[in-house]
């Protein structure tokens, strides 16, 4: 089995309602691929449904990193495994520095009864930091307290970017962000691009695709991904819309 | 009265001879505690109707089974010597167990040289009689445990007088260690920090025990802090959670003074403790902080009164109580204003934070104010851990356990944060993250 994140024939319902419908793509690692859809058309649940939010309830299909099924695992278990969920929304959680949330993170990913070497840490965090051009006295604010959007999106790919993952999704990373903060996170992005992340980027406009370019782009509608292909399809649907896609689907279904 | 027969009797008896056990003291010391003690007695245990014991569970007030004159036999005084130490800078300490001095660190010569006298109560009885009559249990008890200071004055045996003369400014803080050794021993803790005018000084009370017996603490602590002076005082409260515990503070701003208290409160199956802020000068301040984090089975009973007796001034209280497993909390407050305290800003909030259904947090905050040019308010919140908060930790691969844990910690940070003396904030990160994990220190 080749290294991958794959989703197959994935259903997903939050309550009683359908939002996600037999959605299958394969990001390789190494890859970066790119979900474009309108909005409310189901890409932030299938991210949270990957993550593991126990709000939404995977009824049928497989979601599986190297062949293996994550479907089972816990929240936290999925993101020691190698997956990393960059939020549309990140949490404030007041009196948590940022530093403090990090360790406790890799922390969780040692075995029982080590700790993490304190120096490396900080070592590795200032390097990181200065990539991401995040000021260092950053270290000891409170996770997102009072954080502007694009400091929000800044410490979630600096996490990203601590936590080394195998696959990464990045919900709406783009929105709510000045260009200036943009082509930071996506400075971010592509330095940690590479033969060993597999990237998943969810967005609603081609702009955040202009400086992330992807390998593939998948376009989802009314929770299906309904057409998938090189990088040039997202100028497509850039320049024909979003009713463009709809016809697909219509004719799709 | 509810007294159950027979108490009286004992009680009676372990007063006679704490009292014949002070042969060498003073008269009129004896003649106080004497005094102290018929009041006790007469003082009617709290009533249900007691507006002051509203929530309260009065049924584990039980005195009975206390042991008033414990006399701690098998004392291992060097290991408690070896754990009264947390910081590696300070002015002085004294460490007590059982009430019995077991460690002696006097100030300096530089200090001593102006005037300032840190010295034990049993030495203050002696040599410092003048200050005692001005300033021992001088502060009316309004918040309902009078029956309790009472007890205190009866029995209490040691202590601390720490007194800084006008103008002198103490660097590192002054440590008093109390330490609850033998079963069903009675611990008093005393503390009496006078600071005369434009004096600073910084106070670490910590009530500890050094095993799992049952036992009682009785303890009271009065800050005096003289026109422009400034008092800093933590108090540290980890008894293990078999003992009893009352804790009557009184904070007394003049003038222009400052003063800040911070607590944190850990043990004790059943604890009461009682806060006075009163502003007696224009421009006082004072900031009055708490954390608590119980579990099961315990109940934290907190009680504050802000008075503000004096114009221009401004009080603060934050305490934040989170409740594990099936505990109990009361926040009591009231903001008290004076006709003639006019441009007072006074605060009072109080946040609790439940961990499980089971948990209690009882909050009754109010408000009395006879002057027409204030800012007072008050706020209370009680709420949970938000679930949208664990996903986004757990996403991260931190177990539910350890998000939950480390949400508790932000939430008390804002108290532990303040804390000058980054040795004892981190002893205290120490103490709750023990008690959290239901590990010991």
């Amino acid at each position: 089995m080749s290294a991958s994140l794959e989703i197959k024939n994935l259903n997903v319902s939050i309550g009683d309602k359908r939002i996600i419908k037999d959605s299958s793509l394969t990001v390789p690692k190494g890859e970066v691929h790119a979900i474009m859809g309108p909005n409310g058309t189901g890409k932030s649940t299938l991210a949270k449904a990957l993550a593991g939010h126990p709000d939404y309830e995977v009824t049928s299909g497989d979601a599986l990193i190297d062949g293996e099924s994550i479907l089972e695992l816990e929240v936290d278990e999925r993101s020691r495994n190698g997956l990393f969920l960059a939020f549309q929304y990140p949490m404030e959680i007041p009196g948590v520095s940022i530093a403090n949330f990090i360790r406790a993170a890799k922390n969780a990913r040692l075995p029982d009864g080590e700790e993490l070497n304190a120096p490396a840490f900080y070592k590795e965090l200032y390097e990181k930091m200065d990539m991401l051009k995040i000021d260092r006295k950053f270290t000891s604010r409170s996770v997102n307290e009072g954080f502007s959007g694009g400091e929000k999106k800044r410490c979630e790919i600096l996490q990203m970017a601590m936590l080394d993952p195998n696959y990464a999704i990045l919900d709406e990373t783009d929105s709510g962000l000045d260009i200036d903060a943009l082509k930071v996170v996506s400075d971010g992005v592509n330095a940690l691009r590479g033969p060993g992340l597999g990237a998943l980027v969810i967005t609603h406009y081609q702009r955040l695709l202009e400086y992330i370019v992807p390998d593939r782009v998948h376009v989802m509608y009314d929770g299906r991904i309904v057409k998938s292909g090189e990088k040039e399809l997202a100028l497509e649907l850039e320049s024909k819309g979003y009713d463009w896609i709809k016809e697909i689907a219509g004719n799709a279904a | 009265m509810e007294a159950e027969p027979g108490t009286d009797e004992s009680i009676r008896c372990a007063f006679q001879s704490h009292i014949d056990s002070l042969n060498n003291a003073p008269e009129w010391w004896k003649a106080f505690k004497r005094d102290a003690f018929e009041s006790y007695l007469k003082a009617p245990v709290p009533q249900k109707s007691d507006e002051n014991w509203r929530f309260a569970n009065r049924k584990g007030l039980d005195l009975s089974h206390c042991d008033f004159n414990s006399d701690p036999n098998d004392l291992d005084t060097q290991s408690l010597i070896d754990k009264s130490r947390l910081t590696t800078s300070q002015s002085g300490a004294f460490a007590f167990a059982d009430n019995q001095t077991i460690l002696s660190e006097s100030a300096s010569a530089a200090l001593l040289e102006k005037g300032v006298i840190w010295c034990t109560l049993s030495e203050a009885i002696m040599n410092h009689e003048d200050l005692l009559k001005d300033y021992f249990m001088k502060q009316a008890v309004d918040l309902g445990s009078k029956k309790y200071a009472d007890l205190h004055s009866a029995f209490v045996a040691n202590g601390v007088l720490l007194y800084v003369p006008k103008g002198v400014e103490v660097d590192a803080p002054f440590y008093a260690y109390n330490w609850a050794v033998s079963k069903e021993a009675s611990v008093f803790p005393h503390t009496l920090v006078i600071a005369e005018e434009h004096s600073r000084v910084h106070l670490v009370e910590t009530h500890l025990s050094s095993s799992d017996q049952p036992s009682l603490s009785c303890g009271v602590t009065h800050l005096f802090a003289g026109v422009g002076a400034n008092v800093d005082y933590t108090l540290i409260q980890g008894y293990n959670e078999e003992t009893l515990g009352f804790q009557i503070n009184s904070n007394i701003a003049g003038k222009d003074s400052q003063v800040d208290m911070n607590s944190v409160v850990l043990g004790c199956k059943r604890y009461r403790a009682e806060t006075h802020g009163q502003i007696k000068g224009p421009g006082a301040h004072i900031d009055m902080r708490s954390l608590a984090l119980t579990d099961a089975g315990q109940e934290i009973d907190q009680r504050t009164l802000q008075t503000h007796s004096a114009p221009h001034a401004t009080s603060n209280i934050l305490f934040k109580n989170a409740l594990k497993e099936q505990s109990k909390t009361i926040f009591s407050g009231l903001i008290k204003v004076d006709e003639s305290a006019q441009q007072t800003d006074a605060y009072q909030t109080n946040r609790n934070l439940l961990l499980d259904s089971n948990a209690e947090a009882n909050s009754l905050p109010g408000l009395e104010i006879e002057a027409n040019d204030v800012k007072c308010s008050h706020g209370a919140t009680t709420s949970e851990i938000q679930d949208d908060e664990i996903f986004y930790m757990r996403a991260r691969g931190i177990p539910k356990d350890a998000a939950q844990e480390l949400i508790v910690y932000g939430f008390f940070e804002e108290i532990l944060g303040r804390i000058e003396d980054e040795s004892l904030a981190n002893y205290s990160r120490k103490l709750i993250q023990a008690k959290f994990r239901g590990e010991s220190v």
